[in-house]
Formats: C-alpha cells, sequence, structure tokens
C-alpha cells in the first residue's frame, strides 16, 4: 500500500506544480497570483482541517452516529451554499435543507436499505459527500433555471393563469424545462464517465491499489448514487421553488433580474 | 350627446350588463431600485359593460394594471374592486378567471398545434368544438392542426381570442391587442370584439390609440398619471388629443366618476 501515502515531503514536492500556474500567470500578466495563492492555501488549510475531523469520525472506535452527524453538518452546509449561489432568491435555505435531506434519505436510504454499502464512518462519509457535493451543485442549476425561466416567460404563464389554469399548470412547461437543464448535466457526464475521464472514486481506489474490476463496480455504484441523488435534489427544489413564486391566488410574484 | 351604434348595441343586453366597479384602488409597485412607484391612486369608477368600454392614456399611464385588477393578475394595495357587485378578492381566481377572460398584447401562443393551445382553456375540447372556436374569429377550421409558431400576428392574436372565448368568459379583457398588428388585423379584431358584445360578452378594451377607442366604445374612461380623469378632464383631454381631426364622428361617452368611494 506504499502507493496510498505521498508524505509531508511528497505534498511539498506537489508545490512545483503550484509555481509552474503562478510563472505561467506572471508571464502572460493574467493577474492571477494572489488568487492562486489564497486559493492553494484555502484548500490546504480546510483539507487538513477536514482530515484531522475525518481521522477523528473514522476512528474504529467512534461510533458509528458521528458519521451521520458529519453528513448532517455537510446538509445544512450545502444547503448554505446553495443560498448564497442563488441570490436572487432570498431565504432559499429551508428549500435547499429540504431537498438535502430528501437526497440523503432517498440516495442513503436505497444505498444501505440494499447492503449495497456496510453501514460505517469509511463508507457513510464519502458517499454522503459525492451524494451532496453533486446534488448541490445542480440544486443551484435548477434554482436559478426556474426564476429565469418563469421570469421570461411570464408572458406565457400569466396567459394560463388568465385561462384559469392552477400555478401548477401554468408554471409546468417552464419548471419541467429548467429540470431538465439541470439533471441533463449529470447524465452527460454519466455517459461520458470512462471514456474521456476517470472519476475521482476509481481514480482514488487504483491509486489505493485496488482492483480494477471491484474499482468499477464501485465507481458504477456511485455514478448511480449521484444521478439518483441529482434526479431527487432537481425534483424537491424545482417543485418547491415554483410554488414559492406563486401566492396562493395564484399569481406570479414579481422576479428581478439576479444582482 | 350622440349614441353610437356600439351603444344601440350596448342596449340590447341592457340590465343583464356586466359591470366592474372600483372604489378606491390604489396600486404600489416596488421597484427594481426598490423605490415604490404608485401605479394607481385612489381610482373610483364603474364600468357598464353593455357596449365596448374602452380604457385610454397614454403608456405607463396605469391603464393595463387597471385591466389586470379585473381578473386578479394583480392585488390593489387599497380599496377593492367589485364585479358584479361582488369583491372579486372574495372570489376564487380560477374561477373568476374563467369568467373574466383576458387576451394580452403580445401574442402569448404556446408551444405547439392550435389544438394543443385550446386544450390549455379547456382540456377535454373535441375537434367540433375546436373547429367551431375558430369559426367564431373567422378563421378555417383546418388551422386547428398547424403548429402555433407559423401563424401570423393577426391570426395568432385571433388564436388567442378563440382560446379564450373556450373558457365561455362573460367578460373579455383586451389588454392593446392590436398594437402590433398591420390594419387589415386591427380592424378585423375590433369588429370581433363588436360581436361579442351583441352576443352578451363584456369587452374591456385597453389602447393608446384615441382613434381606435372613438370608433369602438360606447363608453371611454381616461387614465392619466395612475388617475381617472373625471368628466370634464376627460372630455378635455380626448378634444386636446383629437385636436388634429381624425374623424367626423366621435360618438362616445364616458363614464361617471364613482359614487360610491
Amino acid at each position: 500500500m506504499d502507493t496510498t501515502s505521498i508524505g509531508w515531503v511528497g505534498l511539498a514536492a506537489s508545490l512545483v506544480l503550484v509555481a509552474v500556474a503562478l510563472g505561467l500567470s506572471t508571464v502572460f500578466r493574467l493577474g492571477l497570483a494572489r488568487e492562486m495563492l489564497w486559493a492553494v492555501a484555502r484548500a490546504a488549510v480546510q483539507l487538513l482541517a477536514v482530515g484531522l475531523a475525518l481521522g477523528l469520525v473514522l476512528d474504529p472506535d467512534t461510533p458509528v452516529a458521528w458519521a451521520w452527524a458529519w453528513v448532517a453538518a455537510m446538509c445544512v452546509l450545502a444547503a448554505w451554499t446553495v443560498q448564497r449561489r442563488v441570490p436572487e432568491v432570498p431565504g432559499l435555505l429551508p428549500l435547499a435543507l429540504a431537498a438535502n435531506v430528501a437526497v440523503a434519505v432517498v440516495s442513503l436510504g436505497v444505498i444501505f436499505g440494499l447492503g449495497i454499502f456496510p453501514v460505517s464512518a469509511r463508507t457513510v462519509v464519502p458517499l454522503g459527500g459525492m451524494m451532496l457535493g453533486n446534488s448541490m451543485t445542480a440544486t443551484v442549476v435548477v434554482a436559478r433555471r426556474v426564476v429565469a425561466e418563469l421570469r421570461d416567460r411570464r408572458d406565457e404563464v400569466e396567459a394560463r393563469l388568465a385561462l384559469g389554469c392552477p400555478w401548477t399548470e401554468a408554471s409546468r412547461p417552464y419548471v419541467r424545462q429548467a429540470m431538465r437543464v439541470a439533471t441533463t448535466t449529470q447524465v452527460e457526464s454519466t455517459k461520458a464517465v470512462g471514456l474521456i475521464f476517470l472519476p475521482g472514486a476509481m481514480t482514488g481506489l487504483v491509486l489505493a491499489g485496488v482492483d480494477a474490476t471491484d474499482a468499477v463496480q464501485v465507481q458504477l455504484a456511485i455514478m448511480y448514487l449521484i444521478l439518483g441523488s441529482v434526479a431527487t435534489s432537481v425534483a424537491v427544489m424545482g417543485l418547491g421553488l415554483a410554488r414559492r413564486l406563486f401566492t396562493p391566488d395564484h399569481r406570479l410574484v414579481p422576479l428581478r433580474r439576479e444582482a | 350627446m350622440d349614441r353610437s351604434a356600439c351603444q344601440t348595441a350596448g342596449v340590447s343586453s341592457g340590465d343583464a350588463a356586466h359591470s366592474f366597479r372600483f372604489e378606491g384602488v390604489s396600486l404600489d409597485r416596488t421597484g427594481s431600485d426598490g423605490g415604490v412607484l404608485r401605479v394607481l391612486d385612489d381610482v373610483s369608477t364603474e364600468w357598464s359593460l353593455g357596449g365596448p368600454q374602452c380604457v385610454v392614456g397614454p403608456s405607463g399611464s396605469g391603464k393595463s394594471t387597471l385591466l389586470r385588477l379585473c381578473n386578479r393578475l394583480d392585488v390593489p394595495t387599497g380599496g377593492r374592486v367589485l364585479f358584479d357587485g361582488e369583491d372579486v378578492a372574495t372570489l376564487d381566481p380560477l374561477v373568476l378567471r374563467r369568467r373574466v377572460g383576458m387576451v394580452f398584447q403580445r401574442v402569448t401562443l404556446f408551444a405547439g398545434t392550435v389544438a394543443a393551445n385550446f386544450a390549455v382553456a379547456r382540456p377535454d375540447v373535441t375537434a367540433e368544438e375546436g373547429a367551431a372556436a375558430l369559426r367564431r374569429v373567422d378563421l378555417p377550421s383546418n388551422l386547428l392542426d398547424r403548429p402555433a409558431g407559423e401563424l401570423s400576428g393577426g391570426e395568432g392574436q385571433r388564436v388567442c381570442l378563440a382560446r379564450t372565448l373556450l373558457t365561455d368568459p362573460e367578460v373579455v379583457l383586451m389588454d392593446e391587442v392590436t398594437s402590433s398588428l398591420d390594419t387589415a388585423s386591427r380592424h378585423e379584431i375590433e369588429h370581433l370584439a363588436h360581436d361579442l358584445t351583441h352576443q352578451g360578452i363584456g369587452v374591456v378594451w385597453v389602447t393608446h390609440d384615441l382613434a381606435q377607442a372613438q370608433r369602438l366604445a360606447s363608453s371611454i374612461t381616461v387614465v392619466r398619471s395612475g388617475k381617472v380623469l373625471d368628466d370634464d378632464d376627460a372630455r378635455r383631454y380626448l378634444r386636446q388629443a383629437t385636436a388634429h381631426g381624425t374623424g367626423t364622428d366621435h360618438d362616445w361617452h364616458h363614464d361617471q366618476p364613482g359614487e360610491g368611494g
């Protein structure tokens, strides 16, 4: 298992690549040097802190409840990130949280309910991370698209409302379009996987010396987990947000362009 | 004052005529800069829809908003709107919007065929009903299977009207429906609006085209800067606006200032 540890010296050596990036930024006057240094330092501090905490959670003596608490914390953090990235809809946090909880219940329920992976801190934490990280991106996309579709097609939505359609029907084609866009990205990357890039989990397993077939099986299960998670979060956020953009008496609220 | 042809038409549906009544209606909108804009300011007026009721005024005067209050696409910040004596705020908006239909300035056809557009108004619409709806707006029934995107502006707007009529409305609100159309289509739709009032369907017609209002209306309301002008001011406004003499018979009279508010 020599390949699994690069040690502090190895990590320090990889900084040479940062120097390459900084050099290029300077040569081409991209003005990104400060930004890059900040990103590199921040990533290091964040991941080292996470690693430290993760070490405690993964310790065989630590009860698995701490792993679930970790997932819960990720749910909150991801929801908070979604809210920050969709400033055009104020107060999105509860809905984003609901989407994450739905994703966790559905995806982790299937993964552990069917016994695909054994329940342990070593499975709960990374699978929860994969699931939430990907669905968070899709949640942001669907939220922005729902707002954009309903805003840009306000004429059509109001024409439908004026025909006596309830908001659910009046918004359906536009919300559906937003949900398609948000889910398509994940479907596309599921199709392209392996041909264009080796996904992270598989790369990690292969580096760790796991047999390629085993690595592929794990990776596929994770891809399907992500697909299910993305679809779930898109549905909850898409429909939940559409509901919030209409008044109880079926009027479309004023929608502004993002700040 | 002379009595126009449309007034005569209105008389036939006499006491059964539908009415809208605005009582001290105000509407404030928050602008994109966060400032509050008073779109309508203490409007009190009444429309009795025996014949076409026109609402004229410069763009941005609040006349479209006045219309949108009638089917609750907007709700007033203050005051109330009565339809046939009932406060629209107490009516189920989904029922109200089928009783009070609306056709918009922009031709808003949905994706799909004309028949698919009709199905939004009435999901169980049959081919015969669809064809009848098209005949009602003087369009051939073979248009039913045409993609809505292929229609001309005039055809499209007439399909929008036919779509609205499929909900069996008692009143149709028309918001600048001919402003993007050519002269022939414009007259065609004016003619259709007339027919509707003959059939006992109330018509409220918003336009910035004064000549059109005077051709069409049995009654004209003038809106300026969020206020409905009273009798004398409205007369003065219309006289000034038509000072260049666009026609000979300006047979309009307009509603009395609201007696309730």
